[in-house]
């Protein structure tokens, strides 16, 4: 296991619930409740220090109980390592605590998470959608369930020959 | 070292004076405007900038709050250029997503696909051929000098500087024809592959990088004479937007932006790809973290990546220029023609596109705008499952307010200026 994994796993024996080590990364997997301590630790311990916030991002597997997953991407410009958290979150309760306090660029990259799928940031001081019009209300992007073509404005016209219909039903295996 | 080679820049006593003067100027006039503040009556006023506006490189809105003509908040309103691009990349091949790359910062197109390829083969664990490395490093190092040679153009634009636009248009017309000869397209490069790049450099595009990177310093001199001795241009650069080192790296910033304050973060350096660890070559760094350190460290950056280039083209060696791995690379177009199997091997390389083992990564580049990063979440099919670009642009806007507050409403442009935004890769 990987040091840092190792060090935090004996720290935070609540939140950290797992690690993994693939491809030259080093993930760390922690539990909602409890990771804003284990964020704050990584920033201001000596023993870490990732003081660059990298992104957030989320991927949404709506085939799992906790539907999705929030990933931190964290740098340490003084110890030259990159780290990976993730948290998984469910899609009744889809809140994770706002990490704005420690890396204060990480408020954009919320509220792009945010605006893309749909999940809430507990204490972030302005979570508005920031791509999307801010009357948008058909859903969230990037969602798996949201349809790569939509409906347009083009479909209000009647004249309009509209994209769905008088489709020939897709082969099998197909989507 | 960094004080010495910047006083180098500075040619002679005149240009020393006039920064004096200009000190000593700025000084009184913060001295008048605090004098002021109690006998003029200012307002509070809220002003919108944009979407339509010619100095916001692109479609952006910003909501100002001022008071008189400070600026007391400033809201950028992002999406203006928004295409969905992480969205399509789940429905395409891998290989059909490289010219989606090239959309998304349209000044820098080759460095865009650079960091989807790298993030791809990171995924796939895939060695490039040696030749491809050195290929790569020529023509992202060239297009980081027209990058900042655009970026220098536009920026002295916006302040007014007219002139410095055409000579570095000039240059920079130079290298989109070695692009098109490169590979047929000026901006939009699709030059990148999995695996290698689509083209061999042919001599004569050897020749004419020769011959550029040799003439290339008289005319960063010819630039610097136009802008070093303009008290305009000075005034409006020295002392503007200033970010600490910390703060800079609080927020994330990368590329010359976080540089200018003094950070010495530089991917090539610190996880060095493609032939960067077999050149000499340094990273310039800043003191003030104003922008006419930022101005300086892209200055600088040209010349470094011009020695790069030199070098790089000196040690080119021979060889393939594509992997012949091909589980990845297509089978050679004659193979095709005469065999069926790797007719049929041909036509799945085509529509399925080849399979990236399932897991997750995340791989940053160097652009000429900062880290450009990719995470790519793949789950075993040809497509990826989830890809997510960290765009430099978008993440220097989430410090816009933080840099703006306090200056005066006209430095707006030159704000938006230093962090080399592109609103097509902000938005993607």
């Amino acid at each position: 296991m990987h040091p840092v994994a190792e060090s935090l796993r004996r720290r935070f024996p609540d939140a950290v619930t797992g690690s993994r080590e693939a491809l030259g990364d080093v993930t760390i997997y922690l539990r909602e409740t409890g990771a804003l301590d284990v964020f704050r630790a990584l920033h201001d311990e000596e023993e870490f220090r990732y003081d660059y916030i990298v992104d957030v991002t989320s991927v949404d597997y709506p085939m799992d109980a906790e539907r999705f997953e929030v990933v931190y991407i964290l740098y340490s410009i003084p110890r030259r390592h990159r780290i990976m958290v993730k948290i998984r979150v469910s899609e009744t309760h889809p809140v994770v605590d706002s990490i704005v306090s420690i890396w204060r660029g990480a408020e954009f990259m919320e509220r792009e998470v945010y605006d893309m799928m749909g999940i809430q940031f507990r204490g972030h001081p302005d979570l508005r959608r920031i791509l999307m019009p801010d009357d948008y209300d058909e859903g969230y992007p990037l969602r798996k369930d949201f349809p790569l073509v939509g409906k347009g404005w083009r479909d209000d016209f009647s004249f309009v020959p509209k994209y769905f219909e008088n489709l020939p039903p897709l082969p099998e295996g197909r989507k | 070292m960094e004080s010495m080679e910047k006083d180098g820049v500075r040619t002679s006593q005149g240009a020393q004076e006039l920064e004096r003067r200009e000190i000593t100027l700025s000084t009184l006039r913060q001295a008048v405007l605090n004098g002021l503040d109690s006998s003029i009556k200012t307002d509070q006023f809220l002003l919108n900038m944009g979407p339509q506006h010619p100095s916001t490189h692109g479609v952006l809105r910003v909501l100002l709050d001022l008071d008189g003509e400070r600026i007391k908040k400033a809201v950028p309103d992002l999406g203006y250029l928004h295409r969905g691009t992480e969205k399509i990349a789940e429905y395409r091949t891998y290989n059909q997503i490289i010219p989606l790359t090239d959309r998304l910062d349209y000044v820098s197109a080759m460095a865009n696909n650079y960091a989807f390829v790298r993030a791809v083969e990171k995924l796939l664990q895939l060695k490039v051929p040696e030749r491809a490395e050195f290929i790569r490093t020529i023509v992202a190092e060239v297009q980081r000098i027209v990058n900042h040679l655009f970026w220098l153009g536009t920026q002295a634009l916006d302040i007014g500087a007219m002139s410095v636009f055409f000579y570095t248009f000039r240059e920079r017309e130079v290298l989109l024809d070695l692009f098109e000869k490169i590979c047929g397209a000026r901006l939009t490069t699709n030059y990148y592959r999995v695996g290698g790049v689509e083209g061999d450099l042919q001599q004569d595009v050897i020749d004419a990088l020769y011959t550029f990177v040799d003439t290339f310093e008289p005319h960063i001199l010819e630039y610097n004479t136009l802008l070093e001795h303009n008290r305009i241009w000075l005034a409006r650069t020295k002392h503007i937007a200033v970010i600490t080192g910390e703060d800079a790296i609080n927020f994330g910033l990368s590329g010359p932006t976080l540089r200018g304050s003094g950070v010495d973060y530089d991917l090539r350096k610190y996880e060095p790809y493609g032939a960067y660890d077999l050149v000499d070559w340094t990273v310039p760094v800043g003191q003030n973290g104003d922008i006419y350190d930022r101005y300086w460290i892209r200055i600088e950056e040209m010349r470094q990546s011009a020695s790069i280039i030199r070098q790089c083209l000196d040690k080119l060696p021979q060889g393939p220029f594509m992997t012949d791995d091909h589980k990845v690379s297509f089978p050679p177009k004659g193979r095709v023609m005469h065999n069926m199997e790797t007719l049929i091997h041909h036509f799945l390389l085509v529509v399925e596109g080849f399979k990236t083992p399932p897991g997750d990564t995340y791989c940053g580049t160097e652009t000429p705008k900062g880290e450009l990063g990719f995470y790519i979440v793949s789950d075993g099919s040809g497509k990826p499952y989830r890809m997510k670009i960290r765009a430099p642009s978008f993440v220097s806007m989430g410090a816009f307010d933080f840099m703006a507050r306090g200056y005066m409403i006209a430095d707006i442009v030159t704000i938006f200026g230093t962090y080399d935004i592109v609103m097509g890769e902000c938005d993607r």
